[in-house]
């Protein structure tokens, strides 16, 4: 069995890090730059927005139903079950909503970055298109990057609202509260800190998942196997690095626009 | 081609265009290549042969600047590539044909889409694109498979869509990497007939790689003939220059230079073993 080398290990790790940071840099300055392919990040925008739609749907109506469901329990103990809307508003707006819309968005989308990516590398057809004289990562990368950050925007709106009618309809159907008041609470709840913090997350969420989907594909090595393994890992280290980046970013947001 | 490959490009290429001065690369401490140096010549095929893993397909992606040596000096077309950024070697990579080893078509792409890859880019009209990707697919005899797509084809004619897809854009120099690995020997004569006209009839540089003794002597020994449209062999006691050169590498080195009458009279006893 071979020796394992710590000093290689790091090097392996910070030159990983090095290369992850120039694509994502790449992938915002091409932007920039011509040629720019609007038409591909149109289709990428139609494949992960509305292809993810389903998934966010319900993932965003029984998040907020089960919410509704749980926050209940507690609040019906103070008497304060009226509060179910307040509760569930805040919840998917400032926290859930962007974060497991995100979730789903990179275990669907981040696999299928890597996957098709990956495919394309080991078969040579990224060098391929090198050699045709076309920059991959303003053909391929630069338009996934765009399009996941702008439609998971749009998409954790939705999840937003899907949630909130979930929980309005455990609340109505199974707590027997009155429609008007959860919405009513439900709206009046929320501050504009509020949904500029669950607005600004999916941005930042966005061009994580799209980053580490098109990294783990551009550097998939050793046929199927490889393309497996780097989809698997841009799941994992998308999901992890969304979690750990809402925490900081909510932490910072709050310095920003603070939360009454 | 109507477009221009039938133009001599001569004008405004340099003589040589391929120069390699003293090139080494290595991978995790191995080399793979020490002090290579070689000039492709205008108009010249040069066949790069070598067991697996001499770095014959290494030599093209270099040459490519696809990968960057670690010591040494490329020149290609005139223009030094060693130190060139990757943007700018986008620009002189349209000028380079490639035909991968196992073609790199574009899978998700019909043929058509992969034949007028380039052309999509330069954002040529419609029409334009689908007449040049017909006359190019007529050159490799695939005319009729415009709407297919990669995995649709065999084999072979996923090869010949790849040379359709490098020759389109009239390229200066035209690298093969194993055009014909893989393939029983019909469908690899075919092959080797569409590159022996493509050398004598448009005049392209290129550099072969192949593992095919076969196909390389094919290559020096016979030539197109336009009149009866397929590859005739050069007739005995008549002289004619291929223009076709071969290289031989062994142990990360270059062994031999020369012609297909240099090389089966090499006294060297590895080239004997080699060539028998």
């Amino acid at each position: 069995m071979e020796l394992f080398s710590p000093t290689e290990f790091a090097k392996d790790k910070v030159l990983s890090v090095q290369e992850y940071a120039l694509l994502s840099w790449h992938s915002l300055t091409n932007l920039f730059k011509q040629p720019r392919y609007l038409a591909d990040m149109l289709q990428q925008a139609d494949l992960i927005g509305v292809g993810s739609l389903p998934i966010v749907i319900l993932t965003g109506f029984f998040t907020g139903a089960v919410l509704a469901l749980q926050s209940a329990n507690s609040l019906t103990r103070f008497g304060a079950l009226s509060f179910t809307g307040q509760l569930v508003s805040l919840s998917m707006v400032r926290e859930l909503g962007p974060v497991l819309t995100g979730l789903m968005v990179a275990g669907r989308n981040a696999s299928g970055m890597a996957s098709e990516l990956g495919s394309m590398k080991v078969t040579e057809q990224i060098d391929a298109m090198r050699a045709l004289g076309t920059d991959p990562e303003k053909k391929l990368v630069t338009p996934r990057v765009i399009s996941t950050m702008v439609m998971l925007f749009f998409l954790t709106i939705i999840s937003d609202l899907v949630g909130l009618t979930g929980g309005s309809m455990v609340a109505v159907l199974l707590l027997r509260l009155d429609s008007n008041e959860y919405w009513n609470y439900a709206w009046r709840s929320l501050a504009m800190a509020d949904v500029f913090q669950g607005l600004a997350k999916p941005v930042f969420f966005g061009f994580i998942i799209a980053t580490v989907g098109c990294y783990y594909g551009l550097s998939a090595r050793g046929g199927t196997q490889g393309v497996g393994r780097a989809t698997t890992q841009a799941v994992v280290a998308a999901s992890v690095l969304i979690l750990v980046v809402d925490f900081f970013l909510t932490r910072l947001l709050m310095v920003i626009v603070p939360v009454r | 081609m109507a477009n221009g490959v039938q133009n001599d490009p001569a004008a405004d290429e340099p003589k040589q265009t391929i120069v390699f001065e003293k090139v080494s690369i290595g991978f995790e401490g191995y080399p793979v290549l020490e002090e290579i140096s070689f000039t492709l010549e205008h108009g010249e095929t040069k066949i790069l042969l070598g067991v697996s893993g001499s770095g014959k397909t290494l030599i093209l992606k270099l040459a490519l600047g696809l990968i960057k040596p670690d010591s040494g000096r490329i020149y290609v077309l005139g223009r030094e590539i060693t130190q060139m950024k990757e943007e700018d070697l986008f620009g002189l990579r349209r000028m380079i044909g490639m035909v991968f080893q196992e073609s790199a078509l574009f899978d998700s792409l019909t043929v058509e889409e992969n034949v007028a890859y380039r052309l999509y880019e330069e954002h040529i009209a419609y029409e334009e694109i689908h007449r040049r990707v017909i006359e190019a697919l007529r050159f490799v005899e695939l005319e009729d498979t415009v709407g297919l797509y990669p995995p649709e084809l065999s084999g072979g004619m996923r090869r010949r869509v790849a040379i359709a897809r490098a020759i389109i854009t009239e390229p200066h120099v035209l690298l093969y990497d194993s055009p014909t690995g893989g393939l029983d020997p019909v469908t690899s004569t075919t092959i080797i007939e569409l590159l022996v006209k493509q050398r004598d009839v448009y005049k392209t540089s290129a550099l072969l790689v192949t593992h095919r003794l076969q196909d390389a002597v094919l290559m020096a020994t016979h030539y197109f003939n336009r009149q009866a449209n397929r590859m005739a062999h050069i007739p005995d006691g008549q002289r004619g220059d291929t223009h076709t050169r071969f290289i031989l590498l062994r142990d990360c080195r270059i062994i031999f230079q020369g012609t297909a009458a240099e090389l089966s009279n090499s006294p060297d006893p590895y080239i004997r073993d080699y060539l028998s």
